[in-house]
């Protein structure tokens, strides 16, 4: 199958202090088929915005590749890139910060198309008017500013940006991790209808395992700048190959029965290393409940464990 | 045509009014009765200083009566005359409006100044942060009355030097205060949403970060205004700032040996300044107060 | 039957707002026991931490004020204390922890300092024995190296650290009561996960009750005995967390419930939602808050709000459908 976002080897580092530097993303790969959704799930530090802003070009590529159904995203600078820009587009974590403040619904929607110069000037408007149809809000709401709005409503004007370029690739960073469950789960069907009417490909990033699971085909989980597992959503939640994908599920709260006042799930020990001094070795083995002596020493690669499952663990 | 229609169509309730941000914060100005008290002192002193050469044409230079007469002894010189026997009233008239231009004046340059280069240092960051916030320091270690004395010295002490030596000694804090915001403002989501969408870094700058971070701006030029117009005042008392310009800080350092046997001399333009000022500063705090996004949920 | 240590009735809260006033907390009422973890769930703005500080009698007044109701507390009326009554209440035997712990702890002063000067507080002891009882409580809630850590500032620890340090101080004078809200929504799930077990296993061991102020229904299932569902200022349901899990009453918490995505459920159908968004407290009507969004809102709603009609006996919800529901014995 021929993918329409294919990222290889993706590292962005960071300097810091002298010398160091921090590890945000470190050797990140994958492929998102067109039409389709990889979620990346993972902890803070994991490095998962950073892939996604990575990928959008805001965060700087220390090294590897990003192509976009043959445009080579990581490679091409000033003119080349806006000019690629309207074809991938991101949808914010905080609905509160995402839209200027000073601007009106309108030109907020607007600016896309005005900045990359994007279809007929005076069409625009009308196209405005379309894309809030197409996420669920009235039209007429076009001349207020952003504060008169709820935080889900927010969440659709920032959705409406991003199409108003009619892009290949959208890339979703947490969008409902801000909203009450009620209104979350209103963005989600919406997220999910945009892509059964119109094939866009989705690449999201949340730290929620029920919201990947409910949106992504694939699941990609990471850990301290690299991806530890990656399969089919199913599959994943099926059958976890990874001890930190395990740990993961089995600490996120659910409603389940046998869940019931335990007080939280299967306990992790300790908190992630400090991603400037990282481990030689398995970079999860210091929390590993399973860790051999010989994690410590040689760090595990991604390999195929099933015949679409793949686990970065010697004991996988 | 009217047409009647009979068959009842549910009508979308009418969108709310758009109320913008700053619409948002007038409305708080307003409901401030101290900020609006400096208002009208600012209108009224800026209205004395444009319509009173109609109303009251007198020349402030010219000697009209006998020196040091008290207000209210000759009907045509109502605030009486000073020690060279020139009108009063005149007087305040033409100082406040040298005194308001070199305030305005020097706030702008203060604001043009200040505003560029905290820009720049706080959008960029890295090194060109260091180099601007080094020059920056240069400036604000500066002794600032010292530094205009010695710049209307050596060059003329025309208004416009005052002007440019109060801006230049006082842009460093409006420097200090842009870059402080500006990267506040860059690491917030619609900067990158700006930038995912191909907007330049100048558009960024001017068009979306500066005016997000006007507000705490528009407060600092307020109150930088009534700093210029003290620093005028003093340079003028001082004797150093333009003598063929009426203004209110000459007139008190010229009448200052009188003050005991003609309070009028200085007391009137001391008086002008104290209520400029005071309204330049209820206005600023009006506004700091209107910006603040605490207060509007009262 | 246990005498509980926490007895709030009808309690009413106003705030007055530019858009007239608003009806913050509206009748609220419920008790915690012993060793009890009550859950308070709702979205944004339904009052639940609103609840929190009446409790601890931290209203921003003005424009807050308690208008009705009583909040007892080991037979004392918390809405008759004085300011400095109650300040000898909070942090001693009622204490708090709240969302962030970054910025509710000092960054200028050690973490054992923090929790030795929590202790002097209250307790009245000797700088000495302050320090160790701070260390003894580091210790209590699985800092590793206690000793050590004492002297580290807050921003020298992870989150999931500093939260810990949050409770420790929170335990250190041995409260009956600790209001936690919403004290793992900044962490990850693993750490949440350990913040949970240390919680629950606290309470276990010390009897201390808790109130868990959370948005979050699979914490509820995680951790409550029992739970009170907010919506618009008013509990519109209350009952052990089983009943009310599993048997939801009202339209609003079973619409809640199912709006959440959940990894055991079909991820191709679409997620059940609740349509429209939380009522502003300034504009409610005189019938049930929950009306506009109901799907099974008839006539009778829009008349009053509706009383809370019991479905087990200590279950109860506030709909008109459920009046005249046969009460299993």
């Amino acid at each position: 199958m021929n993918a329409l976002l294919s990222v290889r080897d993706l590292k962005v580092h960071f300097p810091v202090g002298k010398g160091g530097s921090i590890h945000a993303v470190d050797g990140v790969s994958f492929d998102i088929p067109r039409g389709k959704t990889l979620g990346i799930v993972g902890e803070s530090g994991s490095g998962k915005t950073t892939t996604a802003l990575a990928v959008m070009r805001l965060a700087p590529i220390t090294a590897g590749k990003v192509d976009l159904d043959g445009t080579p995203v990581s490679s091409i600078e000033g003119e080349e890139l806006r000019k690629a820009r309207p074809r991938f587009q991101m949808v914010f974590q905080d609905p509160f910060s995402s839209l200027n403040p000073r601007d009106r619904v309108a030109s907020i929607i607007r600016q896309p198309m005005d900045l990359l110069n994007l279809g007929n000037p005076a069409d625009r408007d009308l196209r405005v008017e379309e894309l809030l149809q197409q996420v669920g809000l009235r039209p007429e709401l076009k001349s207020l500013y952003p504060h008169q709005f709820s935080g889900g409503q927010r969440q659709r004007i920032g959705l409406a940006r991003a199409l108003a370029t009619q892009p290949d690739l959208i890339v979703f960073d947490e969008p409902v991790s801000a909203l009450d469950v009620a209104v979350q789960a209103q963005v989600l069907n919406l997220i999910r209808r945009l892509q059964r009417e119109t094939g866009l490909t989705y690449l999201f990033i949340s730290h929620d395992l029920g919201v990947v699971r409910h949106i992504c085909d694939e699941i990609a989980v990471m850990y301290l700048g690299q991806v530890v597992e990656e399969a089919p959503a199913a599959e994943i939640f099926a059958s976890p190959r990874h001890p930190y994908t395990q740990a993961l599920i089995a600490a996120a709260p659910s409603l389940a029965p046998e869940h019931r006042r335990r007080g939280g799930g299967a306990k992790l020990q300790g908190d992630p290393p400090s991603p400037i001094n990282l481990p030689k070795g398995c970079r999860f083995a210091s929390r590993c409940p399973i860790a051999i002596d010989h994690c410590r020493h040689v760090p595990p690669e991604l390999r195929p464990i099933t015949e679409t499952q793949m686990a970065a663990c010697h004991l996988a | 045509m009217v047409a009647i229609t009979t068959v009842s169509t549910p009508t979308p309730t009418p969108a709310p009014a758009a109320r913008g941000p700053m619409a948002e914060a007038w409305g708080i100005f307003r409901r401030s009765p101290a900020a609006m008290l400096g208002l009208v002192i600012l209108i009224l002193v800026t209205l004395m200083t444009v319509a009173g050469p109609f109303l009251y044409p007198v020349d402030a230079f010219e000697i009209v009566w006998a020196p040091l007469t008290p207000p209210g002894q000759e009907a045509n010189i109502p605030l009486g005359t000073d020690n060279l026997g020139r009108d009063t009233l005149a007087g305040l008239i033409a100082g406040g409006r040298a005194t308001l231009a070199v305030g305005f004046a020097a706030a702008a340059i203060t604001m043009v100044i200040g505003v560029v280069i905290g820009s720049y240092a706080g959008f960029y960051g890295g090194g060109v942060d260091n180099l601007l916030m080094r020059f920056t320091e240069f400036f604000q270690v500066l002794p600032p009355l010292l530094f205009a004395m010695v710049v209307v010295t050596l060059f003329q002490p025309t208004l416009v030097n005052v002007a440019l030596a109060i801006g230049v000694v006082s842009w460093p804090q409006t420097a200090r205060l842009t870059r402080s915001e500006f990267r506040r403002i860059r690491t917030l989501e619609y900067v990158s949403a700006m930038r995912a969408i191909g907007a330049s870094n100048s558009h960024v700058i001017w068009r979306v970060i500066l005016p997000n971070a006007l507000p705490p701006l528009i407060v600092s030029a307020t109150l930088t205004i009534g700093m210029a117009i003290l620093f005028e005042a003093g340079l003028s008392f001082l004797g150093l700032s333009d003598p063929n310009v009426m203004s209110w800080g000459l007139m008190i350092g010229s009448g200052r040996q009188y003050l005991l046997d003609a309070w009028w001399v200085v007391t009137l333009p001391g008086l002008m300044i104290f209520l400029t000022v005071l309204g330049v500063s209820l206005v600023g705090d009006g506004l700091n107060d209107a910006f603040n996004p605490r207060m509007r949920e009262r | 039957m246990v005498e509980p240590v926490l007895d709030i009735r009808n309690l009413k809260v106003d705030f007055a707002t530019r858009n007239g006033v608003a009806h913050v907390l509206d009748d609220i009422s419920f008790t915690v026991e012993p060793g009890e973890l009550l859950g308070i769930v709702g979205e944004s703005g339904c009052g639940k931490s609103m609840t929190a500080l009446s409790i601890l009698g931290l209203i921003p007044s003005p424009p807050g004020k308690i208008v009705g109701g009583s909040i007892n507390f080991q037979g004392r009326d918390l809405t008759k204390l004085s300011q400095a009554e109650m300040r000898k209440i909070r942090g001693g035997d009622i204490a708090m922890i709240f969302q962030e712990p970054m910025t509710s702890l000092n960054p200028v002063f050690t973490c054992g300092e923090q929790i030795a000067e929590a202790v002097r507080l209250h307790q009245g002891v000797s700088p000495k024995a302050a320090r160790a009882r701070a260390v003894e409580m580091l210790r209590a809630v699985g800092i590793p190296e206690p000793e050590m850590r004492a002297d580290a500032y807050p921003h020298q620890l992870s989150g999931g650290m500093r939260q810990r340090v949050m409770i420790a101080m929170a335990l250190s004078c041995e409260p009956k009561l600790l209001i936690a809200d919403e004290p793992t929504t900044a962490l990850d799930v693993t750490v949440q996960a350990q913040i949970f077990g240390l919680l629950d296993d606290l309470r276990r061991r010390t009897g201390t009750a808790i109130i868990l102020i959370t948005h979050d229904m699979g914490a509820i299932a995680e951790m409550a005995d029992k739970v009170a569902v907010m919506y618009a200022g008013r509990v519109i349901e209350r009952g052990p967390a089983d009943a009310v899990l599993d048997d939801p009453g009202h339209p609003y918490t079973r619409g809640l419930l199912a709006s959440i995505p959940r990894i055991d459920a079909d991820p191709d159908a679409d997620l059940p939602e609740i349509p429209g968004i939380v009522p502003a407290l300034t504009d409610l009507g005189r019938g049930c808050a929950f009306e506009p969004r109901c799907k099974l809102a008839v006539d009778r709603c829009r008349l009053a709000q509706p009383p809370h009609f019991p479905m087990s006996s200590d279950h109860s919800a506030a709909c008109i459908h459920l009046e005249g529901r046969v009460i299993p014995a």
